[in-house]
């Protein structure tokens, strides 16, 4: 607005202003006021907001910077990166003998420091066979004095004669590096710095972030299949018989997602209560028993359980508000039953299936808990491979980054949801 | 405001309860990182209750997090905060830890007691001293157990382990390529002191997979030791992997009907570092010294049939502390049960590892 | 669906039933597994599923011994402390910020309100594996890592939405002339705030705290990564207990878990109705 920039001046000549009793113009007046209002309102909310920022955002944020983050190779290595600025990878040939000295320089102050074995172990996630290279070389090459460091060093390990090494370790000098992001899309950079993605039975990222998008939507077909009649149910009932409904949705919702988890571990197990009533009424045969944990559908149905009153209660806060006499007029209409239900009642639910569907989604797919105990291999998701990465195999650097498109794929969705229902509108309970 | 009363009383209490806890008294307290389950309570038996029994002030509070440990460690050193004061690892990780400044170098013949007939430390432990910051414990090995009421025919073979005809059902693996790969190598034929050369490749390492793959539909992989014994007690499975106390607990103590596969078994050593960085160091030397002597890691085999890492300790090796029964045979180092073994190769899983289990983790997702 | 009219005929009779034993399934698929834990946890043997001495209520097939190892195992002990003390210190973070918070949302001159409210309960939306490892990450480097702080730190931002969605919703139907009212009546607004205010929304900042309360009493992801055994909660020692080793006392646990979620769920619905009638609003 070109007003707003207009000075209290400009107005007090215009006559037929409006102006307050101190001589003010009143639309500065007003904005002044509603500033203050603005300042107070954020004021409210500062505190919240800065405490958000440091304990939850900030901790995402260097997440994101540590899924680029490689000063590892830099900082160990220095002289060597930057002797070899001046080697051309792609000709085929080794480094001269400048860039071996560094190197045995590097590694000298590296074996003091114990640091040697930290850059081998992250250029070893990239080349198998570094983390041997940079234990072995560092204790020989800290007892060489004098060169020429070239043939030394190709003597204390062969590796160091191979091309390949030497474009690792240029590939990886970098500060920042997608590297970590190429593992997560099972590709790997080629020398002359192309991707190459990795066949298909070695690719593992790739399966498993499509594996857990499938079973979360699978998931959320099974909450909208089951959560839909008895939202409807809750909704249609009168309302003491709808509380009392009401509350064997809540009280699954309040209990511990853990105590959920070990019911079902209880109830599947093949020597658990389902598979005993199954051979019981003799469904099943005693060898024949059924698998039903420790794979997808494990996963499946756990989950279907823990997540289905997220799926209800927008179903029922939509279809509370939905008048019955709607459907009544259509069937008095002449309407069939089913079609008055399809055209009238049905599309008024649709609010709320969306609402359900896609805060099912997202919950589905960083789920982590109850795959990790009920999961196996099979029904196991992407959180579980980050877990794994951070605890197990150590590649904090890929754990990130694996975070990291697990985040943006979430935010869409939130995106979507806030688009659809608007975030005013999360109700709890 | 009645409730924001009973809120303060209680948040009062809490401030409270959080100060005493904070200023607890005088005493130690060692935090002391292991397996949990039947090896942490072998070593409390021998190990923790006798020295605190000796030295009242010093109290140890068992941490069952070994599993982690790496990381953990990793995050401590970095926030500059270690609560741990001795951890329990596998030979492989405190080799690492070691390499990478996270656990403390030790002079083990400076450190530790020496055998009662004067033979330094260094000397007693010989070749099992594998880096200089780790205190060998125990020799373990990872091998199979079956179920004998649900096998038709006993294996003889770890490679039968590998065969669905002669021996049908489910078998427990591990979530890991580690032992896995050797063994179905071995059955596929490879020499065994060759298995390492033929792994090295990516052409072995599909060998591997390719001779795993044709069990895959029958294995259920576990990742904790424990796993493997219960899956075994439940017949969940028919024969399955784990670490041989596992076994002999499950076996002679619960007297559960499961038999021991010896041949091929993987060993292993597992044993203390101290990480840097704790806080009451002299004080952990001190039960180290007490703990790792002759007396002590022979006494740990009372508990659980793991061999004692210091030769001196061999001979003293007796009878099960509840059973009576003479602990020697079941001992994973006894010449009966080691006809055909393996020894873990820790140079090779540590240039390996990242690749191998990258392949062998897209394998299990097919 | 208030009974079926004596009209109705033979296919619209056969859907009413249909319906009804539908939906009752589903409830049973809710709510059986929370029961199913129940008797299980009384068993005598240490199995997960029902011996024939249990079915035919053998008094020998019953017995507490899994309770009364939760009660006396030191670990079990700990762990309780540590829950109850986490959350509470959590839960007085998460209710005070997120109640100022809420009240500044609630205002109508509220500046870049949609961006604020997203970043306030990104907590609640962003899977918690992620919430973890950069939690993970971010307090090894501040050294909150393995501390209590860092736990409680931790669980007071997950908890915060929980009280800025209550609180709010408690604000949308609150009507503003009741503090005009207060004002023209004399109060300052600080008189306004305690005695007009409050008593208002008391209902909403209590059930969003007892939402954070049980959203840390819960949480298991955070604290399996941020804390270390010294901060181990329940939920941490069921955790690893499951995945050790499988014995009856987690299912006695479960089980008191399960009275203390009703509990809560009970003292909800008291404050619901108590606001409820406070606002002036009729339930219908």
């Amino acid at each position: 607005m070109a007003m707003a920039d207009a000075t209290a001046d400009d107005y007090r000549d215009s006559p037929g202003q409006l102006v307050t009793a101190d001589g003010k113009p009143l639309k500065v007046a007003l904005r002044r006021a509603l500033r203050r209002q603005r300042m107070i309102s954020l004021a409210l909310a500062a505190p919240l907001l800065v405490f958000v920022l440091v304990s939850f955002i900030m901790p995402i944020a260097d997440m994101l910077f540590r899924s680029v983050e490689n000063e590892i190779v830099a900082d160990i290595l220095p002289r060597t990166v930057t002797a070899l600025d001046g080697w051309d990878e792609t000709a085929g040939e080794l480094p001269g003998e400048d860039v071996y000295a560094a190197l045995v320089q590097d590694l000298k102050v590296a074996k003091e420091n114990r640091t040697n074995t930290q850059v081998g172990q992250r250029l070893n996630y990239e080349k198998s066979g570094m983390s041997s290279l940079f234990r072995g070389s560092a204790r020989k090459a800290a007892r060489m004095t004098e060169g020429p460091y070239r043939p030394a060093m190709i003597e204390a390990h062969k590796a160091w004669g191979e091309v390949e090494t030497w474009q690792t370790i240029k590939l990886f000098a970098p500060e920042y590096t997608i590297g970590y992001f190429i593992s997560a899309i099972d590709a790997k950079r080629t020398a002359d710095g192309g991707l190459e993605f990795l066949p298909e039975e070695k690719a593992i990222y790739g399966t498993l972030f499509v594996r857990t998008m499938m079973m979360s939507v699978a998931i959320t077909v099974m909450t909208l299949l089951l959560g839909f009649p008895i939202a409807y149910m809750i909704s249609t009932a009168s309302t003491k018989t709808g509380n009392l409904l009401l509350i064997l949705v809540l009280l699954p919702f309040w209990t511990s997602l853990l105590v959920r988890t070990t019911s079902w571990i209880a109830l599947l197990q093949q020597q658990g209560v389902i598979n005993d009533a199954l051979v019981f009424i003799g469904l099943v045969s005693e060898s024949g028993r059924l698998e039903l944990i420790h794979n997808a559908t494990g996963s499946v149905i756990a989950m279907t359980h823990i997540l289905l009153p997220f799926m209800v209660l927008p179903l029922y806060s939509v279809m509370k508000t939905i008048p019955p006499s709607y459907m009544r007029a259509a069937t008095s209409l002449g309407a069939h039953p089913w079609l008055a239900f399809w055209k009238v009642y049905f599309p008024g639910t649709v609010p709320g299936i969306g609402a359900g569907a896609i805060l099912v989604f997202i919950l589905a797919i960083g789920y982590y808990i109850t795959p990790e105990l009920v999961g196996g291999t099979s029904g196991t998701f992407i959180s579980n491979r980050i877990a794994y990465n951070i605890s197990t195999s150590l590649n904090w650097g890929l754990a990130a980054a694996l975070g990291c498109i697990l985040l943006g794929i979430v935010v869409i969705f939130f995106v979507l949801y806030e688009k659809i229902v608007g975030i005013d509108n999360m109700k709890l309970g | 405001m009645k409730s924001l009363r009973t809120v303060t009383y209680v948040a009062a209490a809490a401030i409270g309860f959080a100060a005493t806890a904070g200023t607890a008294s005088a005493e130690t307290n060692l935090v002391v990182v292991s397996w949990g389950g039947a090896y942490s309570a072998s070593q409390q038996n021998a190990y923790h209750d006798p020295y605190m029994a000796n030295n009242p002030a010093v109290k140890i509070v068992n941490d069952d997090s070994a599993n982690e440990a790496v990381a953990k460690l990793r995050a401590m050193n970095e926030a500059g905060n270690v609560t741990w004061d001795l951890v329990d690892v596998v030979a492989a990780d405190a080799i690492r830890l070691c390499d990478e400044g996270l656990a403390e170098p030790i002079d083990h013949d400076a450190v530790l007691a020496k055998a009662p007939d004067g033979t330094p430390a260094s000397k007693d432990f010989g070749n099992l001293i594998v880096s200089e910051c780790f205190i060998p414990q125990i020799v373990y090995s990872t091998t199979f157990g079956y179920r004998t009421d649900l096998v038709k025919e006993k294996p003889a073979s770890v490679c039968d382990v590998f065969d669905l005809a002669k021996i049908p059902g489910k078998r427990a693996l591990e979530k890991n390529p580690i032992n896995n790969m050797e063994w179905a190598l071995i059955c596929d034929g490879v020499k065994p002191d060759q298995v390492y050369d033929v792994l090295g490749t990516d052409a072995g390492v599909e060998r591997a997979l390719a001779k795993l793959g044709t069990i895959k539909d029958d294995v259920v992989w576990w990742t904790r030791g424990a796993q493997t014994p219960q899956l075994l007690a439940d017949g969940e499975v028919v024969i399955g992997s784990t670490y041989n106390g596992r076994l002999f607990s499950v076996i002679e103590e619960e007297k559960q009907p499961i038999a021991m596969l010896w041949d091929w078994q993987v060993f292993d050593l597992d044993g203390w570092i101290i990480p840097k960085g704790t806080k009451n160091k002299q004080a952990v030397l001190d039960y180290l010294k007490f703990a790792t002597d002759t007396q002590r890691l022979a006494d740990q085999a009372k508990y659980i049939s793991y061999g004692p890492a210091r030769k001196s300790s061999a001979p003293l090796v007796g009878k099960h502390a509840e059973l009576g029964i003479d602990m020697a045979p079941h001992m994973p180092t006894d010449p009966k049960n080691a006809k055909t073994t393996l020894l873990y190769n820790y140079e090779f899983w540590a240039d390996h590892r990242d690749d191998i289990d990258e392949r062998f983790q897209a394998w299990l997702l097919q | 669906m208030s009974g079926i009219p004596a009209y109705a005929s033979l296919p619209e009779r056969a859907w009413y039933y249909g319906f009804r034993v539908i939906c009752a399934a589903i409830f049973f698929f809710l709510i059986f597994p929370l029961m199913v834990i129940v008797p299980l946890s009384f068993n005598a043997v240490p199995f997960f599923t029902f011996t024939p001495e249990m079915l035919s209520f053998d008094p020998s097939g019953y017995s507490l011994k899994w309770y009364e190892d939760f009660f006396t195992n030191l670990n079990w002990q700990g762990a309780v402390w540590n829950s109850i003390v986490i959350a509470i210190f959590s839960t007085l973070i998460s209710a005070t910020l997120g109640t100022l918070a809420a009240l500044g949302l609630s205002r109508s001159t509220m500046p870049y309100r949609t961006l604020v409210m997203s970043l306030l309960i990104s907590p609640m939306i962003v899977p918690l594996i992620i919430s973890a490892a950069g939690m993970y990450f971010f307090y090894s480097r501040i050294g909150l890592q393995g501390t209590y702080i860092g736990v409680i730190l931790a669980h007071a931002a997950l908890g915060t939405p929980f009280v800025v969605i209550t609180v709010t919703a408690t604000l949308v139907s609150f009507d503003r002339n009741l503090m005009r009212a207060s004002a023209s009546l004399g109060a300052t607004p600080v008189t306004t705030f305690f005695k007009v205010i409050v008593p208002l929304i008391a209902p909403g900042v209590i059930s969003g705290a007892l939402f954070a309360f049980i959203t840390s009493f819960d949480e298991v992801v955070v604290v399996l990564f941020v804390g270390s055994f010294e901060q181990r909660t329940i939920p941490w020692q069921m955790f690893s207990g499951i995945r050790e080793q499988i014995s009856p006392t987690i299912l006695a646990v479960a089980t008191l878990l399960t009275l203390v979620s009703m509990m809560m769920l009970f003292a909800l619905e008291l404050l619901r109705r108590r606001s409820e009638r406070l606002r002036g609003i009729r339930t219908t």
